[in-house]
């Protein structure tokens, strides 16, 4: 094990399958020269050369269709998107293109692409680049959607996101970039996609999370904790599929359901847990299903602390599922 | 790349004629309520897709769009195949999932038709970027109308392609119309080749005549397989039915249809391989009962072929 930066996983990464497989390659803007936008490719290009790490102009749509054609012949993209927000300009390209391309001609295609975007507050950069927009691609049939809460997790995701046959929205969280943790030394460190994390154990409410948001739901647990409360954290870390079997089983063992995520709490993929759990396993439930999420409003500039939910929304809501808030 | 012989202006014609019967039959067989939804028909602009193919190998690719039968065909699909596909059955190439509107084959290189207009031209592009990566010398054709000329996927592609210099056709099929808007609605300028200029690559204009498009298509392909990068081809061409079959035009009124009509690109061919002698009467008429045939036997397996069940619909949505 050693000690590294999220940022510097990504990188890694990339850097490693890079090297696995000739097909792989990183294609964005200021990825190549600049290194990355926040520096998730710092000196590939000088290793790699611009065959492989591509840059271009600014064209989300052109680009991110570019790569869905490529990995249709072949090759296995990796697209970074500089800023989640940026994503809305290649739409088409993500829905209508690459989640639907190997349906729709009949299976003919596979479409092994990644497209990685860091999302969320944390800059002060106000609407249009601090947003979460997971759950709009966890609603499209064809994508699968990553999350990843620590340099431990980005690597192991990612790496495993760039071997699967399926696109892949690859969300990174910009308050982490700069996080450190333990990541195993060599280059085989594969998490699988599609299962959960319980990141911690506990017995009177199950909380689960995604991204920055299970850092902040760990600090919830070990706060409550000195209160007596016993709090199981689950890192969902693959938001499309996700691990229904991990959830239910911690529901059925705390029965108390706590969902949190920085996104917008309606229609969030906190409704879709909270249904799911509410449709096949109400029984098992002891107390109402709280959700912890930013309220209903675009990000705001300068009161950008008091919008992003944060470990002590969890803890008043896993409160509120014990009726002692 | 130099002009056509006998031999290919011959299988010009043959192939002209089997996507205007072809997609004749598309509309006998639609209006009969057989196949489904939309279908929009390329009869009158059979010259380009014939005059591109012929410089194309199996594993060039090509993309289309809603308008796209007559590359598929030229590209080499299997008609029954095709045809059950758009009949919505379970041995059509996509599984009866697609319809006239999303047919592929990769197989071919036709890497499929898309219902978002100016949405398969980066993918294409795309196509491009990997023969480039890997070496080949395989070239990638986008075909698309004047209306898509105006998305920002096409101004968005024609940068990348030739920032990145790639492999390359961006052959426009400049019909006069984007569903019910004609041209000087949609775009200022008259000739849509010169957009090519922003891009730093060379914008060709050719008439709706097959020898004409099959030698600027040569040129272009020819240059994008050494590595000299991308070509916009516009070709003037017109629209004989409408948008989509169905389409009254009302909005053009019948003498204009009837003067774009007037002029065919296949009878002038036939009439120029006639007087030329490259054709006889009789070859003509043995083409014509050959490519009846097979079509009648296209309708036929897509008639027979069954529908795919309700538990096939989410088969391989995930690898
Ligand atoms: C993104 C998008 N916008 C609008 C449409 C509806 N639409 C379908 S075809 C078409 C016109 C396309 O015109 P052109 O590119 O000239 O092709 P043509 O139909 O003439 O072959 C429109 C507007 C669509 N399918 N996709
Ligand atoms: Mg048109």
């Amino acid at each position: 094990m050693k000690d590294i930066r999220y940022i510097f996983a990504i990188k890694e990464a990339m850097e490693e399958e890079m090297e696995r497989d000739e097909r792989v390659f990183l294609i964005g803007e200021d990825v190549g020269l600049a290194g990355g936008s926040f520096g998730a490719s710092r000196d590939l290009f000088k290793k790699f050369g611009p065959r492989r790490v591509v840059d271009t102009p600014i064209s989300e749509a052109g680009l991110t269709s570019m790569a869905a054609g490529a990995a249709s012949c072949g090759l296995r993209p990796i697209v970074e998107i500089m800023f989640m927000d940026f994503v809305t300009c290649a739409m088409d390209s993500i829905v209508n293109q690459i989640a639907k391309m190997r349906y729709m001609f009949g299976n003919q295609y596979t479409m092994p692409i990644v497209v990685r975007m860091p999302e969320g507050a944390g800059l002060n950069a106000g609407p249009q680049h601090s947003q979460c927009l997971e759950a709009w691609f966890a609603h499209v049939p064809g994508l699968k959607v990553v999350m990843a809460a620590t340099p431990y997790d980005v690597k192991g995701l990612l790496k495993s996101a760039i071997r699967d046959d399926n696109p892949v929205v690859f969300i990174e969280n910009k308050t982490l970039h700069a996080m450190k943790g333990r990541v195993p030394e060599g280059t085989d460190h594969l998490i699988p996609l599609g299962k959960a994390d319980v990141k911690r154990q506990g017995s009177d409410v199950t909380v689960v999370a995604v991204s920055r948001l299970v850092n902040e739901a760990l600090q919830a647990a070990s706060d409550l904790e000195k209160d007596g409360v016993s709090v199981e954290v689950i890192d969902l870390m693959t938001v499309q599929p996700w691990d229904k079997e991990a959830v239910f089983n911690s529901v059925g063992k705390t029965h108390r359901l706590v969902i949190a995520h920085e996104a917008v709490k309606p229609f969030g993929i906190g409704a879709e847990i909270a249904a799911t759990v509410a449709e096949e396993l109400l029984d098992e439930l002891d107390a109402p299903i709280m959700r912890v999420g930013a309220p209903f409003v675009p990000i705001h500039y300068s009161l950008e602390k008091a919008y992003v939910p944060g470990s002590r929304d969890v803890k008043n809501a896993v409160l509120a599922t014990l009726q002692r808030a | 790349m130099g002009k056509p012989g006998k031999e290919q202006m011959i299988e010009f014609y043959r192939q002209m004629l089997r996507i205007r019967r072809a997609e004749e039959k598309l509309m006998e067989v639609f209006s009969a309520g057989e196949i489904l939804g939309f279908l929009h028909v390329s009869i009158g602009q059979e010259a380009a897709p014939v005059g591109v193919c012929a410089h194309l190998r199996d594993d060039d690719y090509i993309g289309t769009t809603h308008r796209g039968h007559g590359y598929a065909i030229a590209k080499g699909i299997d008609l029954k195949r095709a045809m059950a596909e758009l009949f919505g059955r379970k041995d059509g190439y996509c599984m009866g999932r697609s319809g006239s509107m999303h047919l592929a084959d990769l197989s071919k290189g036709i890497m499929g038709a898309n219902g978002i207009v100016g949405g398969g031209i980066p993918i294409v592009t795309g196509a491009g970027f990997a023969a480039k990566y890997k070496g080949t010398d395989q070239v990638a054709v986008a075909t698309f109308g004047d209306g898509a000329t105006n998305q920002g996927t096409f101004h968005e592609s024609l940068n990348l392609a030739s920032v990145l210099n790639l492999p390359v056709i961006f052959l426009c099929e400049n019909n006069g119309w984007a569903e019910f808007s004609p041209r000087p609605v949609h775009a200022k300028i008259e000739n849509l080749a010169d957009r090519a200029a922003s891009y730093g690559m060379p914008g060709v204009i050719v008439p709706n005549d097959v020898v004409e498009i099959y030698e600027a298509c040569g040129e272009a392909v020819e240059r994008a397989r050494r590595g000299g990068g991308p070509t916009l081809i516009e070709v003037k061409c017109d629209r004989w039915y409408g948008h989509y079959v169905g389409d009254a035009q009302k909005y053009r009124g019948k003498e204009k249809v009837d003067e774009a009509m007037a002029k065919d690109c296949i009878k002038e061919f036939e009439a120029r391989l006639l007087k030329e002698k490259i054709l006889k009467p009789a070859d003509v008429e043995k083409m014509q009962a050959d490519i009846a045939a097979e079509l009648a036997e296209a309708v036929d397996f897509a008639r027979r072929c069954p529908y795919p069940e309700p538990e096939d619909m989410a088969v391989g949505l995930y690898v």
